[in-house]
């Protein structure tokens, strides 16, 4: 049926994202030492999902065919944040979580209004304003710190199992794709995103507002970005302005971005293929431990992966007969 | 038509400036409901200018615009589009990596609870696509994956989904074939019957011919001429839009002291996946074969193959009797070949814009200019001020940027960047597309010129007065295949267009299908 | 309009901001220490600048390609950490410790090139790759540990001397890449087809350019520079030290674009680049002097990049 092929043609990356996920992933659990556990499960969930929350919240800027430098700053102020004030009395953290998310739903915006306002090149504003952040980030916990009265019920309910059975984290995360992701790709914003990262001037002549389509594309992303700060400190029970964490967060949400099929250039991709792309880039991380090579080699190992991952995406290349298609 | 009534959409005294250049002076128009109305002129007549300010693209510096006796003012192309404008312009306003579906509702899609009613959208899509008579293509497609034809007849379904009142068509058949304009046509003329004021821009006299009911002539940015479709010859028409009297002026053809040399460049059946069929030719020096058929047909991409752009071609191709293999427009551009390749958009393909009009002049043979790699800016200068000269190029320096150059100069700057190299093949793609006639004929002149010195030139025109008055030899293609070749006297319009039509119609009854051109 | 002189009207604008921005910046700082205006302070500025500079050279030349080099980090440490452990094997091995150094970046840039040009994958994503590999590289070379090698006498000297009149040779180091350089990109081929790919590829690929060999050179300048930045860290230092790149990663861009250099390629002067470094040097100095706490530091950071770009940085409107 022609239909299904469509249908299928769509969702390209993010099959293979996950098909390879899914292999690697089985690679890992069946050589770890401790067995395929559910403890083992969660443990990788958590680990994946903070780099998966991230990696989605780029996905929303590359789709307009921009780049956001800062997500990993705002994902470290946004987890300061939460350890200072996710705290106490079920309605004070209620507030609290209110709170880091709508500090990221700030930064987020404040990029959007840079880029669009500003006309500034996404690459450089948020070079900028990722600075801002982060020393935003440090005037808050120059050292790594938590509240005494952090409330680590909460922060314990999102890291553990539901149910027994399953891990939240990966509960969490569903929860975060079917009532953020679905409704924006659905919507007439989101595709407007995709229209915009495919071809601006055309969507500006089509009556597209470009300007509304960034402008939610970029807040969205922080406030994706903020949910993985939050998940940090329930897992850290603590928070952290580490320069080198948020310049690895934002270095590998671009990795995972790209391994899970979405398009640097724009209007091609989806949140889901690069939650796929973040977990096989923290599968591969771990492997190395469960095959007990040295942790000397593992920077090396992932290092080697990504870029043979990368290498491998552009074997389309070779198809290409009039080469003047390159040039886009 | 009763006289008293308002017309639907009036321009007055509109006035457009991009910085010193003015587009649009003091310009008026009419436009009636249930009309067919025809805008003729030059590229920078202020045609594309116009249609923008009416479809909310730009906004005018002067003047006013009344629809249905009301003042009009549209800032962006949304406002324009809910007053029941829709317009389709040369550069396509469709989003390649969305569906067909997608791009035909991509303005105020239809939604339930905040998300697209997908459903209700390609319900949508199916409706616009068969009123545009487009029965082929699938919703679901991908905009990027369909052929430039199939593109056109997307984009005009799009439009004809918001149920506009005045629909604005701007070169929006270039890449049809006739059966498609054909089809067109019917679809407009019915609009038309409906009560939609229909603007229509084109370049093909014989179109206009056929649906407009009213003509608007203009020229420098003015409007120079409104009258009734047929009231008005040819003639008369072209010296409204040139504003001279217009004489077709082309150079005498080939001294025929040529005509026994051997080929300077020959093909033997080169072909290309399924766009190029075994196709042969062959040019002497002195000789200008020119590349006819209707648009589509292969014949750029066959200008692409011959200059090593392409990949996976098969078949032979001899410069002065050996065989070469050229694999890419470096090689091509070697001395022992020397091409030289005039490319379809100057903009994109021709001239880095923002580079100076020195720098563009001396690029393709800048190493030329060299040595060890070091530029040697003094033979720079010269050589830049001779090809200034020789093609009388317009331009306030060297040093200003090229995209700063009116259109005929700036495709003389990429001329005369070959020039410099002295080519002995010389590959041109539709070289006079949007130039003005007075460097039209400066062309043909350089043209001819070139090949009494010896060039060999092969040459696609969409225009049949350019292949009639400049070619010694035309090959008429379809669906990727030389079908006819015209040598002498043989090649006159009538003749073109004949055997162009003749084919279609012979593969028609065949059963073939026609070739989905690009 | 008043007849400017030709030499200043060629003079960038965006250049000519961020030496304005150098002179309040200074003025400012004046304020706070007379020192600021001394002629030492100056000199020991520059030298600090030129590190940035070096490596900052090489982004200019691949950003005007309309590309971008996030290899920086580790490229820099493989250039500092190679050469001194190219010292450690006796007086072969000291001689030719920068030129191995230097091998190493070039090697690593061809990497980048070759996969940015032939195999079109993304820059940013195939340096990212590389760095990545980089740093794996270097990671098993120093066993986690914080490389122990020293660097050569001739690293030192060139990092930490002063001959010609005083100046420091690191100074001079960067004069000599930066006209290096500016030779290049106005006077060579190489450097005008530079700027034609970064204006319209197409175009350049059309007009007979090998347009992928000349991304390919550029990247492998690029890695280059990085690396000779790293020696000259090193050689500041007597040894290299573990993520002694990643402090020139952004700074790096930051200085390119602070000059006037587009983003997208095709446009920018190496005076640009130059004023941008001094720029960005100065501004980091002024503020740990006032002993500006390093939270304070970014956000000022952050902000005076973001009204820099703001004033000369912005997109033409698009109607």
């Amino acid at each position: 049926m022609k239909e299904w092929r469509y249908k299928l043609a769509e969702c390209r990356g993010a099959l293979i994202a996950l098909a390879v996920f899914l292999l690697l992933f089985a690679i890992y659990g069946s050589n770890h030492p401790a067995g395929f556990t559910l403890n083992v499960v969660t443990t990788a969930a958590n680990k994946g999902v903070l780099l998966a929350l991230v990696a989605m919240a780029q996905t929303l800027v590359v789709i307009t065919a921009g780049i956001d430098l800062s997500v990993g700053m705002i994902f470290v102020l946004t987890n300061c944040v939460a350890s200072a004030i996710v705290v106490g009395s079920p309605w004070m953290t209620i507030f609290g979580v209110i709170g880091v998310l709508a500090t990221g739903l700030l930064c987020g915006a404040i990029n959007g209004a840079i880029v669009i306002f500003g006309r500034l090149q996404p690459i450089v504003a948020t070079i900028a304003t990722g600075a801002v952040y982060f020393g935003i980030a440090l005037w808050l916990r120059p050292q790594p710190a938590g509240s005494d009265i952090f409330n680590s019920d909460l922060a314990d309910a999102f890291t553990g199992k539901l149910a027994g059975v399953v891990p939240s984290s990966l509960v969490a995360l569903l929860g975060v794709v079917l009532l953020i992701w679905i409704p924006f790709r659905r919507s007439a914003v989101g595709r407007d995103a995709y229209a915009v990262g495919s071809a601006e001037l055309a969507a500006y002549m089509s009556g597209v507002s470009v300007r509304r389509a960034k402008f939610v594309a970029y807040t969205l992303a922080g406030l994706l970005s903020a949910i993985g700060g939050l998940f940090l400190a329930f897992i850290t029970y603590s928070g952290e302005a580490s320069a080198a964490s948020g310049g690895n967060y934002t270095l590998f949400s671009i990795a995972a971005v790209v391994l899970g099929g979405v398009s640097l250039f724009g209007g091609v991709g989806s949140a889901i293929g690069a939650i796929f792309g973040a977990l096989i880039f923290r599968t591969v991380g771990d492997l190395l431990f469960v095959f007990n090579l040295d942790p000397l080699y593992q920077p090396l190992f992932q290092g080697v992966v990504l870029f043979l991952a990368v290498c491998l995406g552009s074997v389309r290349l070779f198809q290409v007969r009039n080469r003047l298609d390159l040039f886009g | 038509m009763d006289a008293a009534a308002v017309p639907l959409l009036r321009l007055e005294a509109v006035s457009k400036r991009y910085g010193g250049v003015r587009a649009l002076e003091k310009a008026n128009l009419v436009v009636e409901a249930g009309q067919v109305h025809a805008i003729l002129g030059e590229n920078g007549a202020g045609k594309s200018t116009l249609i923008k300010i009416v479809a909310g693209v730009v906004e005018p510096d002067e003047g006013s615009m009344h629809l249905e006796g009301r003042e009009a003012r549209f800032a962006r192309p949304a406002d324009a589009s809910a007053a029941g404008i829709a317009c389709i312009f040369q550069e396509l306003s469709l989003i390649p990596d969305l569906s067909v579906s997608d791009n035909i509702a991509i303005a105020n899609p239809p939604q339930r609870f905040g998300v697209i009613d997908r459903r209700r959208q390609r319900q949508i899509a199916e409706e616009a696509l068969a009123r545009a008579g487009a029965n082929d293509i699938h919703p679901l497609e991908l905009v990027k994956d369909l052929p430039l034809s199939r593109r056109q007849i997307v984009e005009i379904a799009k439009s004809l989904a918001r149920n506009p009142r005045i629909l604005i068509l701007d070169e929006a058949t270039s890449a049809l074939t006739a059966a498609d304009v054909a089809k067109v046509f019917t679809v407009l003329k019915r609009l038309r019957s409906e009560g939609l004021a229909l603007l229509y821009i084109s370049h093909r006299m014989q179109e206009i011919a056929e649906i407009a009911d009213q003509c608007t002539v203009f020229r420098n940015g003015r409007n120079v001429a409104t009258y009734r479709a047929g009231s008005k010859s040819d003639q008369e028409v072209v010296e409204m839009m040139i504003g001279r009297e217009y004489r077709h002026a082309f150079p005498p053809k080939l001294a025929a002291g040529n005509a026994d040399k051997p080929p300077v460049i020959e093909v033997r059946n080169l072909s290309w996946l399924r766009r190029l069929r075994n196709i042969s030719l062959s040019a002497r020096a002195g000789e200008v074969v020119g590349l006819g058929g209707l648009d589509g047909q292969g014949q750029r991409e066959l200008l692409l193959a011959l200059f090593g752009v392409l990949s996976g071609v098969t078949g032979e191709t001899l410069i002065d009797g050996k065989r070469v293999a050229i694999k890419s427009p470096r090689m091509a551009k070697s001395r022992r070949i020397g091409m030289a390749l005039i490319p379809e958009d100057r903009k994109t393909e021709g001239l880095m814009l923002p580079m100076s009009v020195r720098d563009n002049l001396s690029f393709a043979g800048i190493d030329r200019l060299s040595r060890a790699g070091v530029i040697d800016r003094s033979a720079e200068r010269a050589a830049v001020d001779d090809m200034i000269r020789l093609l009388a190029i317009r331009t306030d320096g060297t040093e200003i940027p090229v995209g700063s150059l009116s259109g005929g100069n700036q495709q003389k700057v990429v001329i005369a960047k070959w020039l410099a190299l002295s080519p002995r093949i010389l590959l041109l793609n539709d070289p006079t597309r949007g130039i003005d006639v007075g460097t039209k004929q400066e062309l043909y002149q350089l043209l001819r010129k070139l090949a009494d010195s010896g060039a060999a030139i092969i040459f696609y025109s969409t225009d049949y007065d350019e292949l009639v008055g400049c070619c010694d030899k035309v090959l008429v293609l379809y669906d990727g295949a030389v079908k006819r070749v015209l040598t002498g006297e043989e090649i006159t319009e009538r003749a073109l267009i004949a055997s162009a039509l003749n084919i279609e119609t012979q593969q028609r009854e065949a059963g073939l299908s026609p070739a989905i051109p690009t | 309009m008043a007849r400017i002189p030709s030499a200043l009207r060629r003079i960038d604008p965006a250049a000519a901001t961020a030496f304005a921005f150098i002179f309040i910046l200074l003025i400012v700082g004046s304020f706070y220490s007379r020192n600021f205006l001394s002629a030492e302070y100056l000199l020991q500025q520059l030298k600090v600048a030129s590190f940035l500079g070096v490596i900052a050279t090489g982004m200019f030349i691949v950003i005007l390609l309309g590309q971008i080099d996030l290899s920086v980090p580790w490229v820099v440490a493989t250039g500092g950490m190679m050469s001194a452990a190219a010292t450690a094997y006796g007086h072969f091995g000291e001689a030719l410790a920068i030129p191995f150094g230097l091998a190493c970046g070039v090697a690593l840039g061809f990497v980048n090139g070759f996969g940015v040009a032939y195999l079109r994958i993304p820059s940013m994503i195939i340096t990212l790759a590389t760095n990545a590999v980089a740093q794996g590289l270097m990671v098993v070379h120093t066993g986690g540990f914080s490389p122990q090698d020293s660097a050569s006498s001739a690293m030192r000297f060139i990092a930490t001397g002063e001959t010609l009149f005083g100046l420091p040779n690191a100074l001079i180091v960067w004069a000599l890449v930066g006209g290096a350089a500016v030779f290049l990109l106005n006077r060579t081929t190489f450097g005008r087809y530079v700027y034609a790919i970064g204006n319209r590829e197409r175009a350049a690929y059309l007009s007979g350019v090998d347009t992928r060999r000349v991304v390919m050179y550029a990247f492998a300048i690029s890695g280059g520079l990085a690396a000779f930045g790293g020696i000259l860290l090193a050689g500041y230092a007597s040894k290299a030290a573990q993520a002694m790149g990643d402090p020139y990663l952004l700074p790096s861009i930051a200085a390119v674009v602070l000059g006037g250099t587009s983003i997208l390629g095709g446009r920018g002067s190496y005076l640009g680049t130059v004023a941008g470094v001094i720029l960005i040097t100065l501004l980091q100095s002024i503020l740990s002097v006032m002993q500006m706490p390093e939270a304070g530091r970014q956000i000022i950071y952050g902000v005076v990049i973001a009204v820099m770009l703001l004033l000369y940085g912005r997109e033409k409107l698009q109607r």
